[in-house]
């Protein structure tokens, strides 16, 4: 089978159907669907509360969906899935923790096996050439504990990625970031999207460092999603419509600004911190 | 030379049968509770560990009171209460100090009770004093068996999910994601715990056993940067302080003209919390060291062209 064949009978790496979910009586999430293909850049955006975490956590398996469904490959979702790689919002790395970066990662390749690991010239290699490629060789032998935040975010990717997903679930990976760490967090994971031929889905309240590298948006606002290329997504009326109220989209200085008022239409009244940050 | 050895090593120190016993029912309780205690510190579960603590106090006294020997009580009623606290909800930060505080409390009036009872019925003397802080020169060889195989449960259980174990103690949202069944490895590591406060009840007492617990594997990680050395360190540390304490009880016997032996469980104790103190300053240089030397500023544009 050749390669052009193969890619056009592979399934969607990620299909969501219709998935709601209800908490301590709220409704989270209402009748979200997308799809992922191979290797796309997805960015999951929405302000705080939108129910990003939430959602990738049902992707995962670890939150029941009230209705919907979530396939894998084509394949219903399981418990455990090695073709799902995942990045949670926060992880703390407590500066005394005897681990290096190196073990951190090579947990991600057997971490769910039992027993203990043996010495293998294998393994080893494999979490030297996953440092590599997430440019963290320098600090391989650091405690993870006393990494900065940009470097903990790198060897959390490679510990995601070290068991070859076909999906990469990353939740606010550029939350603690400046703008340069975040800016180089997206170029690298824009570049194993492409050379690892991995879907990449990302959350973030702030879309504007991802546009050059989306090939498609997720937009969660109010628990509903609206998803496609960025620039069909990212209108007034597609927003507004989401949000269920009037919604600017502005365009300032090659950004792009989403001003959200209140529902009780005081249109000057924005979302303070999604509108803010945005910008 | 034989002088110096004579005054380190009292005479029949090593010809004695309670030291013997003591220095393996002790070092085998070291280091299953170092073992233990490692994955309890990285847990942050030190104050759940202190809590089966107590539950080992009521089930040794219990034992006690009803003519059982005290390792079945503290491993036994230590199990129940694992299983207890498990769940309560040990596993989130929130509920595990409830749990904790629940079963802890619960298990201090069961053992104010039994060691009344025992005290009312004048079965045994000095029964309080054994089961919370200890008496390991009366454990009795045939003891060892039991607490051979009991080690051997408790070190192969967390062997058997070290990966697993290792992975949800990082994070458990981690763990969870890569398909591990985080609450049954949470069990089970639970359980060992269990066993290896009871066994080191049976060392340095229920009240104690926190110490031999926490004080080696805190030390271990202060001067580790791995899991497996953090591991090896703390059992030698553990191990270490408890026969230099047995070492010094002894000898305290011929200490003063009275003859009047000061309790092991005391100098181990003593042992492990000068060995934490002093660990402070290595890893504080270390950690003054790490931060120059350990990650190296990124190489200069220049560097790499000249290195390709
Ligand atoms: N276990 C829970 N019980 C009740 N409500 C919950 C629970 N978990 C989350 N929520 C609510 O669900 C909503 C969505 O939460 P979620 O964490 O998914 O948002 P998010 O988009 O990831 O936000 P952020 O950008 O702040 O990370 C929030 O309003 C939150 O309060
Ligand atoms: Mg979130």
């Amino acid at each position: 089978m050749g390669l052009a064949e193969a890619s056009a009978t592979l399934p969607d790496v990620l299909q969501v159907g219709g998935v709601s979910v209800a908490l301590g009586g709220r409704k989270i999430l209402d009748d979200v669907s997308f799809t992922i293909g191979a290797g796309e850049f997805t960015g999951l955006i929405g302000p705080n509360g939108a129910g990003k975490t939430t959602l990738l956590r049902v992707i995962l398996g670890l939150q029941r969906a009230t209705a919907g469904t979530v396939a894998v490959l084509g394949q219903p979702r399981s418990r455990r899935n090695p073709s799902i790689g995942y990045v949670p919002q926060k992880v703390l790395l407590d500066s005394d923790l005897p681990m290096r970066a190196r073990d951190l990662v090579a947990l991600g390749m057997d971490g769910h096996r039992f027993g203990m690991p043996l010495p293998s010239r294998q393994r080893s290699e494999a979490v030297r050439e996953m440092l590599h490629a997430v440019d963290a060789d320098r600090f391989a032998d650091a405690r993870v504990g006393n990494l900065s935040g940009g470097e903990q975010q790198r060897v959390l990717i490679a510990h995601a990625l070290i068991s070859r997903p076909r999906l990469l679930l990353l939740d606010e990976p550029l939350a603690n970031l400046d703008l340069r760490s975040g800016q180089e967090i997206i170029s690298l994971l824009a570049r194993i999207a492409t050379s690892q031929h991995v879907a990449v889905l990302l959350s973030a309240h702030e879309m504007n460092p991802l546009l050059p590298v989306m090939d498609r948006v997720v937009y969660l606002a109010a628990g509903r999603a609206a998803s496609g290329p960025a620039d069909q997504v990212i209108q007034a009326d597609v927003l507004s419509k989401l949000y269920g109220h009037h919604v600017d989209v502005l365009h300032v200085h090659g950004r792009v600004l989403v001003v959200a008022g209140t529902e009780d239409g005081e249109g000057a009244d924005l979302t303070a911190d999604h509108a803010l940050e945005a910008g | 030379m034989h002088q110096l050895w004579t005054w380190v090593f009292e005479p029949g120190f090593f010809s004695s049968a309670p030291v013997r016993v003591a220095a393996v029912t002790g070092g085998v309780a070291a280091v299953v509770s170092a073992v233990t205690g490692v994955f309890t510190v990285m847990r942050g579960q030190s104050f759940g560990g202190h809590a089966l603590g107590d539950v080992s106090a009521a089930g040794g006294s219990g034992a006690l009171l009803v003519g059982l020997n005290p390792l079945l009580g503290f491993v036994g009623l230590g199990i129940i209460g694992a299983g207890v606290m498990d769940t309560i909800g040990v596993r989130r930060v929130r509920g595990r100090d409830l749990a904790t505080g629940i079963v802890l409390g619960a298990a201090i009036g069961l053992s104010a009770l039994f060691l009344y009872l025992t005290s009312v019925s004048g079965a045994t003397t000095g029964a309080p004093a054994q089961i919370l802080f200890g008496s390991i020169f009366t454990i009795t060889s045939a003891t060892i068996p039991a607490v051979v195989i009991l080690s051997v449960i408790a070190v192969a259980s967390i062997a058997a999910v070290w990966r697993p174990l290792l992975l949800s103690s990082v994070s458990p949202d981690l763990a969870a994601a890569r398909g591990v069944p985080v609450r049954l490895v949470g069990l089970l590591y639970m359980l060992a715990l269990a066993v290896s406060v009871g066994l080191s009840s049976l060392a340095v007492g229920a009240i104690l056993s926190t110490a031999l617990l926490i004080g080696p594997a805190a030390t271990a990680l202060r001067l580790t940067r791995t899991v497996g050395w953090a591991l090896a360190v703390a059992c030698l540390l553990g191990a270490g302080a408890t026969w230099l304490g047995i070492l010094l009880a002894y000898d305290s016997y011929y200490w003063s003209a009275a003859h009047q032996g000061l309790p092991v469980s005391f100098f181990i104790v003593a042992v492990i919390f000068a060995g934490y103190l002093f660990s402070g300053f290595p890893a504080a240089r270390a950690a003054a060291g790490r931060r120059d030397a350990a990650v190296p500023p990124p190489a200069s544009p220049a560097h790499e062209k000249i290195a390709a």
